[in-house]
C-alpha cells in the first residue's frame, strides 16, 4: 500500500483536510475522497475541459493536477458558485439561454466562464470562443452556450442582458421559424428545463457518480491485437494480489448457463454479444475485453489486471471494407453466411447482411437521361464524441436481483440485453435511470455491464466500472466508415430519371450496421421513377459500430448530394431549385416501396431558397457557399406515460424514456397543455425498469413524438376520471362536465365550477387516487430534413477550412420548446463540421487505433465554429395530436456534403473522402504530393 | 384481394415477379397463402417468435405496429422493408 498524505486546503471556501494517495489526481479527490461529484471526468489528459476547475482563482483542469499539489491551496468547483443568494449569474444565464444540453459538460464550461469573466467583465464573442477552445461540448455546437455566456457578463457588469437568447443572424427574418402555428398555450414556449438547475449546479447524478457502501472498482484487460485467436489467460496472479475481490474471464460468462457444452449449443447472435463482452477464443478488435478485476481501489485493479497473462497467437487483420468482401479476404467468423432477406448464402463470409431497393427500371431510366454520372465516395470511422465515458456500477443482490446504474439510452433494451448476456431473468435485472453525458447513438449499447455484474456475483459486493477515454475510442461503437458507389441520371430539364448506388458499411466485428436507414434516406426525400439500392453489411476488425444521430444517412447523404451538386453545374441549375423540383410529396413512392405520409420537404427547401442567407452576396478571395439536404425517418414505436395527479394540484409525470437533451421537459409541456396548468405543475421523471411499463430507447427522434403521444393520452385519461370525480360531486351526469382553462363546469349551471387544484384536493374523498397510464405505440413519424447553407474559405496554403457562416433549416413538426429545437439543429450541425473537416479513425496495418485521444481526434472546439443560424419550418404532423415530429437526426446528414461542395466551388476540385483534412485538400489541389 | 409487393431479394421465389396477388384478412393469412403459392416465401420473412425482427410490414404504404395480426382489407397493397431504428 502508498503511504497516503494529509493534506490541508480550502475548498469551495470551507477548510478541508484529507487524505490522499500521491498518484490521485485533484480530480479523483474531489470526486472520490470529498465526494464532490459535480466536476466530472472526460478524458483524464486535459484535453476536454470537462473536469475544470479553479485552483487559487486560477483555470486549471483537475486531472492534470495531483491532489497533494493543493495542499494550502483554495480549490473552487462548480459546488461553489451558488450561495444563499442563489444561483450564480452564469448558471442563472446557462438555464435561462439553454447553454446546456446533456449537462457532462457544463460544471467545467461554467467555471472556465468564471474564470474568464474575473480576469475579463466584458468579452467579445471571439474572445469567449478563444477562451472556451479547451472546454469541448458536444451538444451544444456552442452558439447556446457563448450566448449564456455574453448574457451572463452583461448580468455581472450590471448591463441589462441584451444578446439575444436564440440563434438569430443580423439579416435573419426574425422569428427563425416559419409554417403553421397551433396557436397553443404551452407548446412552443421555451421554459426552462425541469433538470436544468441540476445541470448547472453539477448536483445531475451521472453513472461514475454513483458510489454504494463496500463497491469494488474494476477494470478490463484487453486485446493488444485486432485478429488473435487466444492460448491461454494466466489469472492467477492478478487473483492473489492483496485487495483483488475477484477475476472474471469468458468461461465465467459461459457457466452461467450450468451446461458443459453451452457455447455449442446457443445461437450464433449470443455467441457474438457474449463475445463483445468477453473474448472466448479468439479476439476481433484490438481492445476488446479478454478478462477483467475487480479490487479495493482503481489502482489495485489497473495492477491486477496488468498482471493478468493472456498469450496470443495473432490472425491476419481485415480493416477495409471492399478488402474484406473478397472471396480470398481473411474471415472474422467461420459462421457468418451473407443473409439477403432470408436467403443465407453458400459459403462463409465477411459480409453479414445485403438489402436491396428497387424500383421501376433503372437502367431504362439512365438511357433515358441526358446526363449520367457516377462516382465512388468514401467516409471514414467517426465516433459518436460524447463526453461522458460509459461507466456501471453493478450490484448482484442475494436474491439474484441485480441492479445496474448505466449509461444508457434505452433502460428496457439494455435490460434485456444484459439479461441475455447473463442468461439471467429479465425481470431480475433492474436498470436505474442516469443523466447521461451525451449519446448520438453510440449509448444504445451494452458494453460493461456483464462485467461489472459478474464481478460483483463473484465479490459479493457492488461494483463499478468506468472507461478511460482511450477504451471509449478502442472500444465502443464508432458509426462505420464506408465506400459508396452512386449512379445517377437526369434529363436537361432538370428531372431526376433513375439513381443506383451501391453502399458498404464496416459492421465493425460483429455484425449489424444500420445499413436499412443508409439505404432508405439516401434518396427519400426525391421523387424518382427508376432507382436500386444495395447495401452491405460487412465485418472487419474494428470495434462493433453503434448508430450515431441518423445512423449511416450522413455517408449516404454525402455521397447522394455531392453528385446532385455536380448535376447542378452540369445541368446550370440552381441547386436548391433542382431539389425543390425533384423533391418528393404525400403520395410518392419511395425506392423502397412504402408510400410516403405527409411530409415538408418542398416546404422546408422554399425556407432555404427564401433565406437571407443563400441571397447575401459572398466576397473575399478563397469563399464561397455550398447547400445540401439530408433526411431522417423518425422512428414511433412502444412508450408508456403514467400520471399521479398531487393533491396540491400538480402532476408527478414517469416513463421509462431516457432523457438525453431535454425530453422530460418537452412531454411535460405536452401533458401540460391538455391539462389546462403550468408546466412548472408537471414534475417529470424517468424511472427505473421496475417501475414503469416498456419504453422504446432514446433513439431515432422518437421520445418527444412517440412519449409525448402517451403522455397526451395519459392525460386525457387524467381529465376524465377528474370529470367523473367533479359529475360525482355536482350529482350530475359526466357528459355535462366541461374543462376549459383549468377550471370545470357544468353545463347549465353557471354557479358550479371547480377549479383543477380544488378537484386534486378533493380526490380521495371523492373515490381515492387519481392516477392515469398509458402504453403506446404509434407507427413512425414523419420524416424531417434538413437543408444546410454554408459559407467557408479556404487557407490555400495550409489547407484549413474556416466555416464562416451556417445557416440549418429543418422541418420540425411543432416545434414543442423552441429552443430545445433549436438546439439540436445546432449540435448535429457542429457534429457535421467534424464528421466533414476533422474526424476520423486512423488505423496502423495490424489495426491498432492510432487516435484514441482527444487530441489526436479532434472534435470542433468553440473556436473552429460561427454561431449557427436556424430556420425552423414547422409543417405539423397529423400523425400527432399537436403535430409533433423527431428533430434530432437530419440536422447532421447534410453538413459534409455542403462543405464538400462549397470548398469544390473554391478549388475545382470535387473532395471524395471524409474528412476533407487540411492535408487531403492540400493533397487535392497539388500543394503537396 | 390483397396485393403483395415483393422485396426486390425474394424475387427468386416468385419467378421474378414483383407483384403477387393472395388471399387473406390478416397479414398472417396472407403470408401463409403466399407461402402456398410460392413455397419458401414463410421461411424467409419470419422467424420461430413471428416476423423477423429486422423486418416491417407496410399496408398501404403505411408501417403497421401490429406485424403479423394487422387486419387488412380486401384491395390492401403488402410490403416488406427493412427495419429501422436510429440513434
Amino acid at each position: 500500500m502508498v503511504d497516503r498524505q494529509r493534506i490541508k486546503a480550502k475548498v469551495n471556501g470551507e477548510e478541508v483536510e484529507f487524505l490522499c494517495d500521491p498518484r490521485q489526481s485533484l480530480l479523483e479527490c474531489l470526486r472520490d475522497v470529498l465526494n464532490l461529484t459535480g466536476t466530472k471526468e472526460g478524458c483524464n489528459d486535459g484535453n476536454c475541459g470537462v473536469c475544470a476547475v479553479l485552483l487559487d482563482g486560477q483555470l486549471v483542469n483537475s486531472c492534470l493536477v495531483l491532489g497533494c499539489e493543493v495542499n494550502g491551496r483554495e480549490v473552487t468547483t462548480i459546488e461553489g458558485l451558488a450561495d444563499w443568494r442563489g444561483l450564480h449569474p452564469l448558471q442563472q444565464a446557462f438555464l435561462e439561454h439553454n447553454g446546456y444540453q446533456c449537462g457532462y459538460c457544463t460544471p467545467g464550461v461554467i467555471m472556465a466562464a468564471k474564470a474568464l469573466l474575473d480576469e475579463k467583465p466584458n468579452p467579445t464573442e471571439e474572445e469567449i470562443r478563444h477562451w472556451l477552445a479547451g472546454n469541448l461540448c458536444r451538444c451544444t455546437g456552442y452558439d447556446k452556450l457563448v450566448r449564456a455566456v455574453m448574457d451572463a457578463a452583461a448580468r455581472v457588469r450590471g448591463d441589462v442582458p441584451s444578446f439575444p437568447g436564440r440563434a438569430m443572424h443580423p439579416d435573419d427574418s426574425g422569428t427563425g421559424r416559419s409554417g403553421i402555428m397551433g396557436g397553443y398555450r404551452v407548446i412552443g414556449t421555451r421554459p426552462v428545463r425541469t433538470d436544468g438547475a441540476d445541470k448547472v449546479t453539477g448536483k445531475a447524478v451521472f453513472a461514475a457518480d454513483v458510489r454504494l457502501p463496500g463497491m469494488l472498482y474494476a477494470k478490463a484487460v484487453r486485446s493488444p491485437y485486432a485478429h488473435a485467436r487466444i492460448r491461454s489467460i494466466d489469472t492467477s496472479k492478478a487473483a492473489t494480489l492483496p485487495g483483488v475481490k475477484a477475476v472474471i474471464a469468458a468461461e465465467d460468462l459461459w457457466a452461467l448457463d450450468g451446461i458443459a457444452d453451452a457455447r455449442a449449443n446457443c445461437r450464433r447472435n449470443v455467441r457474438y454479444a457474449r463475445d463483445k463482452i468477453l473474448a472466448y477464443d479468439i479476439v476481433r478488435f484490438a481492445g476488446q475485453p479478454v478478462a477483467a478485476v475487480a479490487a479495493v481501489d482503481r489502482f489495485v485493479a489497473a495492477e491486477a489486471a496488468a498482471l493478468v497473462a493472456v498469450e496470443y497467437d495473432p490472425l491476419p487483420v481485415v480493416l477495409d471494407v471492399r478488402e474484406a468482401m473478397k472471396e480470398d479476404a481473411p474471415l472474422l467468423h467461420n459462421d457468418l453466411f451473407t443473409d439477403s432477406l432470408g436467403k443465407r448464402g453458400d459459403r462463409p463470409s465477411n459480409i453479414a447482411r445485403h438489402v436491396q431497393f428497387l424500383k421501376g427500371d433503372p437502367e431504362k431510366g439512365f438511357a433515358k437521361s441526358d446526363i449520367v454520372i457516377e462516382r465512388e465516395v468514401r467516409t471514414a470511422t467517426v465516433h459518436q464524441g460524447y463526453l461522458e465515458p460509459p461507466a456501471v456500477v453493478a450490484d448482484w443482490g442475494e436474491d439474484d436481483t441485480i441492479t445496474v446504474y448505466c449509461s444508457t439510452q434505452g433502460l428496457f433494451t439494455s435490460r434485456a440485453e444484459i439479461a441475455r448476456v447473463l442468461n439471467h431473468p429479465e425481470s431480475r435485472v433492474r436498470l436505474v435511470p442516469m443523466e447521461v453525458g451525451g449519446g448520438f447513438g453510440g449509448k444504445g449499447q451494452v458494453y460493461e455491464e456483464p462485467i461489472a455484474a459478474l464481478l460483483s456475483r463473484k465479490a459479493r459486493r457492488p461494483v463499478k466500472i468506468a472507461m478511460t477515454r482511450s477504451e471509449v475510442h478502442q472500444v465502443t461503437g464508432p458509426t462505420p466508415g464506408t465506400c459508396i458507389k452512386v449512379k445517377m441520371g437526369v434529363s436537361k430539364d432538370g428531372w431526376i430519371q433513375a439513381v443506383k448506388a451501391e453502399l458498404l458499411y464496416e459492421a465493425g466485428a460483429f455484425p449489424g450496421a444500420f445499413i436499412d436507414a443508409g439505404a432508405r434516406c439516401m434518396f427519400g426525400h426525391y421523387d424518382i421513377p427508376n432507382g436500386q439500392i444495395d447495401a452491405y453489411d460487412v465485418v472487419v476488425n474494428k470495434p462493433k459500430s453503434a448508430p450515431y444521430r441518423a445512423p449511416c444517412v450522413t455517408q449516404a447523404a454525402f455521397a447522394a448530394e455531392t453528385i446532385i451538386d455536380e448535376i447542378c453545374e452540369k445541368l446550370k441549375m440552381d441547386p436548391l431549385e433542382f431539389r425543390l423540383k425533384n423533391a418528393a410529396v404525400e403520395g410518392t413512392r419511395e425506392l423502397s416501396g412504402l408510400v410516403l405520409p405527409q411530409v415538408g420537404f418542398k416546404e422546408t427547401i422554399k425556407a432555404a431558397l427564401e433565406h437571407p442567407h443563400y441571397h447575401t452576396p459572398l466576397t473575399g478571395p478563397h469563399r464561397a457557399r455550398g447547400v445540401a439536404a439530408g433526411l431522417w425517418f423518425a422512428a414511433g414505436g412502444p412508450s408508456t406515460c403514467s400520471l399521479t395527479l398531487n393533491g396540491d394540484g400538480s402532476v408527478n409525470l414517469a416513463t421509462g424514456s431516457v432523457d438525453l437533451q431535454g425530453t422530460r421537459t418537452s412531454i411535460a409541456m405536452q401533458a401540460a397543455e391538455v391539462l389546462g396548468i403550468a408546466v412548472e405543475d408537471i414534475h417529470p421523471a424517468v424511472v427505473d425498469t421496475s417501475s414503469t411499463g416498456f419504453n422504446m430507447p432514446t433513439v431515432g427522434s422518437r421520445t418527444t413524438f412517440a412519449t409525448g403521444i402517451a403522455a397526451i393520452e395519459a392525460a386525457k385519461k387524467l381529465l376524465t376520471e377528474m370529470c367523473n370525480r367533479v359529475a360525482r360531486l355536482w350529482a350530475v351526469d359526466i357528459e355535462t362536465v366541461r374543462f376549459e382553462a383549468g377550471v370545470f363546469t357544468a353545463s347549465g349551471d353557471q354557479k358550479l365550477q371547480l377549479t383543477f387544484k380544488e378537484v386534486a384536493a378533493r380526490q380521495n374523498a371523492t373515490g381515492g387516487p387519481i392516477y392515469a397510464a398509458v402504453a403506446v405505440s404509434p407507427a413512425g413519424s414523419a420524416g424531417t430534413i434538413s437543408v444546410h447553407i454554408v459559407d467557408v474559405e479556404l487557407d490555400p496554403d495550409t489547407g484549413k477550412t474556416k466555416v464562416l457562416r451556417f445557416t440549418s433549416i429543418q422541418d420540425a413538426g411543432t416545434a414543442v420548446h423552441p429552443d430545445l429545437v433549436e438546439g439540436q439543429m445546432q449540435g448535429g450541425t457542429v457534429q457535421s463540421i467534424g464528421w466533414a473537416l476533422n474526424e476520423g479513425y486512423q488505423y496502423d496495418n495490424e489495426g491498432r487505433l492510432l487516435n484514441d485521444t482527444l487530441q489526436d481526434y479532434r472534435l470542433p472546439t468553440a473556436l473552429d465554429v460561427p454561431m449557427i443560424d436556424t430556420a425552423i419550418v414547422e409543417v405539423p404532423n397529423p400523425r400527432h395530436p399537436f403535430g409533433v415530429k423527431g428533430v434530432g437526426e437530419s440536422t447532421i446528414t447534410p453538413g459534409p456534403a455542403a462543405l464538400a461542395n462549397a470548398l469544390y466551388r473554391i478549388t475545382g476540385v470535387r473532395m471524395r473522402e471524409l474528412p476533407m483534412s487540411p492535408l487531403r485538400i492540400l493533397k487535392a489541389t497539388g500543394v503537396i504530393e | 384481394m390483397p396485393r403483395v409487393v415483393i422485396p426486390p431479394l425474394m424475387r427468386d421465389l416468385t419467378a421474378g415477379q414483383a407483384c403477387v396477388t393472395v388471399a387473406g384478412r390478416t397479414v398472417r393469412e396472407v403470408l401463409d397463402c403466399l407461402e402456398t403459392a410460392f413455397p419458401g416465401t414463410r421461411e424467409r420473412l419470419l422467424d420461430k417468435e413471428g416476423l423477423r425482427s429486422d423486418i416491417w410490414v407496410a399496408v398501404d404504404g403505411e408501417i403497421t405496429p401490429s406485424g403479423l395480426l394487422t387486419e387488412i382489407a380486401e384491395n390492401s397493397e403488402l410490403s416488406f422493408v427493412p427495419a429501422i431504428e436510429g440513434g
